[in-house]
């Protein structure tokens, strides 16, 4: 696996674990650039299943993992569109970020999400694609959507059902709220908690001992735990696609994207 | 900790809040008053506000919602909620 520069992430191999890292600002906004860019990562990474032996998504911004999607890009995309292109186009988006998700999900090596900070809306769901999250203690998880009159449209529902129990997945989605690390780690969303600026280096250490193991039991291990929730996901884009057609959402988008608060997160 | 936290008074919990911000946000704790709004005083974004909540729920051990901060600018208040939660 050849190491590359990206504009919004890179990758490298480092002591035969492939290590992505996230480094769009302000904070790993995830719009088409870096959808794009991802599909070349999972391809890279699909070719080199039995070259490296575990993978390690970070970010190498101060200010944290990921805020989630560019909302800024879809507002303006929506702008230059008719309802119904608004529709296909995001549907194609969401149809693309779902496929790299489910390929990041399916691959068969072990693979760890060493967070920090700002872990919201689409960079949760990035995380979770990951067996394992790594998190420092600074860290913060939300799924903010809500707010916008969406739900998580990059898988994150089925995905954190999948691992914490239904009670976590409601106070989150219907509250807005975010988690600190400690939390996080109490209701089993983090794997493991570390000091602060520690997690890269706590993922590299998992990561080594990962790859102690026979790596077809391993993989044998991993299809057998981590199911993927085909349907689910599925039925997540028609939602998500269902409520974007409403003008309650454009107004939101608009909102979010003219606020000049200094708490635009809240909901 | 969470026992000594508990039984802090109110002044306590203000005078904590207000070493906590000095240290991490280097500005000189004689700066500090609890009317001042955080935002303006410590000079931070939105991102930074949510350090600031990270450390504060760290420290005090107590989960602090969001959405309870929302509209919550001076020290005095930011207290107040995290006393409410000990």
């Amino acid at each position: 696996m050849k190491a590359h520069e990206g504009k919004t992430l890179s990758w490298d191999v480092v002591d035969d674990v492939a290590e992505l890292r996230l480094h769009r600002t302000p904070c790993n906004e995830i719009g088409t650039t870096t959808l794009e860019e991802l599909e070349h990562f999972v391809a890279a990474l699909q070719s080199a299943t039995d070259d490296v032996h575990a993978l390690i998504v970070s970010s190498a911004l101060d200010a944290g993992f990921c805020a989630g999607a560019d909302l800024r890009e879809l507002y303006a995309g929506m702008q230059e569109a008719t309802p119904e292109e608004r529709l296909s186009g995001v549907r194609r988006f969401l149809e693309r970020i779902h496929a790299c998700m489910n390929a990041l999900d399916a691959w068969p090596n072990p693979t760890i999400a060493a967070v920090h900070g700002v872990c919201f809306g689409g960079g949760l769901e990035l995380a979770l694609v990951c067996d394992v999250i790594v998190a420092d203690r600074m860290a913060r998880f939300c799924f903010p959507e809500l707010r916008l009159g969406l739900i998580p449209g990059f898988g994150g529902i089925p995905r954190l059902k999948r691992d914490v129990g239904n009670a976590v997945v409601r106070d989150l989605l219907l509250t807005g709220r975010s988690l600190n690390a400690t939390r996080a780690h109490a209701v089993g969303l983090v794997g493991q908690l570390v000091g602060e600026g520690a997690a890269l280096r706590a993922a590299r250490s998992m990561a080594q001992q990962m790859g102690k193991f026979d790596r077809a039991t391993a993989r044998a291990a991993k299809q057998f735990i981590k199911p993927i929730p085909h349907e689910a996901l599925q039925h997540e884009i028609d939602v998500f696609c269902e409520l974007l057609a409403r003008p309650a959402v454009e107004e939101g988008l608009r909102k979010f994207v003219s606020s000049d608060a200094v708490q635009p997160y809240l909901p | 900790m969470k026992q000594g936290v508990s039984m802090a008074s109110s002044e306590q919990t203000l005078a904590e809040v207000l070493d906590l911000a000095s240290k991490h946000f280097k500005v000189s704790r004689d700066a500090l008053v609890p009317e001042d709004d955080f935002f303006e005083k410590l000079g931070i974004d939105s991102l930074q506000a949510l350090e600031l909540l990270s450390r504060l729920e760290n420290h005090f051990r107590v989960e602090l919602p969001d959405y309870e901060m929302q509209g919550v600018s001076d020290f005095k208040t930011l207290a107040e909620r995290i006393q409410e939660r000990l």
